[in-house]
């Protein structure tokens, strides 16, 4: 049986796989962003917190690690609005991304915290930093380089999950794949290429944020 | 229209769910079976094997299983293949498990003590023997809590088959809120649903876990 695979029916297409792009990588970017704030909040929370705050963290990290990412954008997306919210489909990614995202950042981050030596924190303390002090620049840092590899694979995950929100009609790169194997009927061709180009991103990405990471988010001397 | 009740919501999802259940179970032993044997080709590190692992595994940690889905759909078919969306779905989930395992038992492997080959290999121990009574046993130990975690990713993973059209878990909540219009209830249900499901997996894992540090 011969398959003839035609590529350039689907690469004359390139400026609906460019847009997919941009719109993949923007996704990413604010989720990866917001979603490690929200994560450093979570850690806070869930080591300094008080005692009803840490459930409420914990609860919030059980419930989104055990659910797929699919049911939490479909449930955002539209569960929501039948309780008065609506929201665009872009937004619900958004959303749901950083709710994703925050909660394995939590998780993680907090491991790291946890790890921090008491010592540290208490000459931190005898050195009369506030307590706010002592969080972001003593335990934070050194907690962000030990856990960084297990964040920036997180992050990528998210990234990869991203491809998800095309089937609420983000026009992301899997959206794009689909309405070009919709035009052309070149599904396979389509779906290899969208998934290469996944492939290349996930690569630069941990490269990106290897380089990142130590320079400037918890500063090497 | 026909009435359905919370119960009828319920009940729909729950006998959907075993599709989830199957799928998931189907995925992860088909992927524990080609992920040991991808493990034992790639520390036997016969010619190029070693390459051609890490290249599998990449691929498949790189992409998104989304796509790896739609791939398996639409390329078993152009391959002459009559497929069905259960097909299609086994198929993704057990060679994206099997990467992962391979790849989770690989550290687990590498783990063990250097010198626990190399008492095997002077006891003139043959490399079958070698991972049988010396290797295998001991990354066995190290191995079950990741992997009794990693299946959460899997019963997880399977909710993008409802993207293909096979009716599992998700796709009978979609099907159900086009019937009620009642989306916040219905995947209320189906995140209950899951949660049900993944929740004591992960819990036992982290006790599990707990365990091994604590003989260690």
């Amino acid at each position: 049986m011969l398959i003839q695979l035609d590529f350039l029916a689907v690469l004359e297409q390139w400026p609906l796989l460019l847009k997919g792009i941009v719109w993949t990588v923007f996704l990413s970017a604010l989720a990866a962003v917001v979603g490690v704030a929200v994560g450093i909040g979570g850690a806070w929370a869930r080591s300094h917190g008080p005692a009803w705050l840490r459930l409420l963290v914990g609860v919030y990290v059980e419930l989104i690690r055990n659910t797929p990412f699919i049911v939490q954008l479909f449930f955002i997306f539209f569960g929501l609005p039948a309780m008065g919210v609506k929201l665009s489909p872009e937004v619900a990614s958004m959303i749901a991304m950083v709710v994703n995202l925050g909660a394995y950042a939590t998780e993680i981050i907090r491991a790291g915290v946890d790890a921090t030596p008491r010592g540290q924190i208490e000459a931190a303390l005898s050195l009369a930093l506030s307590k706010a002090q002592v969080f972001t620049r003593v335990v934070l840092p050194p907690a962000l380089r030990k856990i960084w590899p297990a964040l920036v694979s997180q992050i990528i995950i998210v990234m990869l999950g991203s491809a998800v929100c095309g089937q609420i009609s983000v026009q992301e790169l899997s959206y794009a794949a689909n309405l070009i194997q919709s035009r052309n009927f070149r599904a396979f061709e389509a779906f290899i290429i969208a998934t290469l180009v996944y492939l290349a991103l996930s690569i630069a990405l941990r490269k990106l944020l290897n380089w990142l990471g130590p320079r400037y988010i918890f500063g090497a001397r | 229209m026909v009435d359905f009740s919370l119960w009828d919501i319920f009940r729909n999802l729950l006998l959907a769910a075993r599709w989830t259940v199957a799928l998931s179970l189907v995925a992860f032993v088909g992927g524990g079976i080609l992920g040991i044997l991808l493990l034992i080709i790639r520390i036997k590190n016969a010619r190029g094997a070693h390459l051609f692992v890490a290249t599998y595994v990449q691929l498949f940690q790189g992409t998104p299983l989304l796509m790896q889905l739609f791939l398996s759909y639409f390329g078993l078919a152009l391959f002459g293949f009559k497929t069905t969306a259960w097909f299609a779905a086994a198929f993704a989930l057990t060679l994206y498990t099997s990467a992962f395992l391979a790849e989770i038992w690989r550290g687990c492997v590498e783990a063990i003590p250097k010198g626990q080959w190399e008492a095997g290999r002077s006891l003139a121990l043959n490399f079958t023997e070698m991972l049988r009574y010396i290797i295998l046993p001991q990354a066995f130990k190290i191995a079950i809590a990741p992997t009794v975690g990693f299946l959460v990713q899997v019963i997880k993973g399977t909710a993008l088959a409802s993207v293909i059209g096979f009716i599992e878990l998700t796709k009978a909540g979609t099907m159900i809120t086009n019937a009620t219009f009642q989306p916040f209830l219905t995947y209320s249900c189906v995140a209950l649903l899951y949660f049900a499901l993944c929740y004591p997996i992960s819990w036992y894992a982290k006790r599990l876990e707990l365990q091994t540090h604590v003989t260690r």
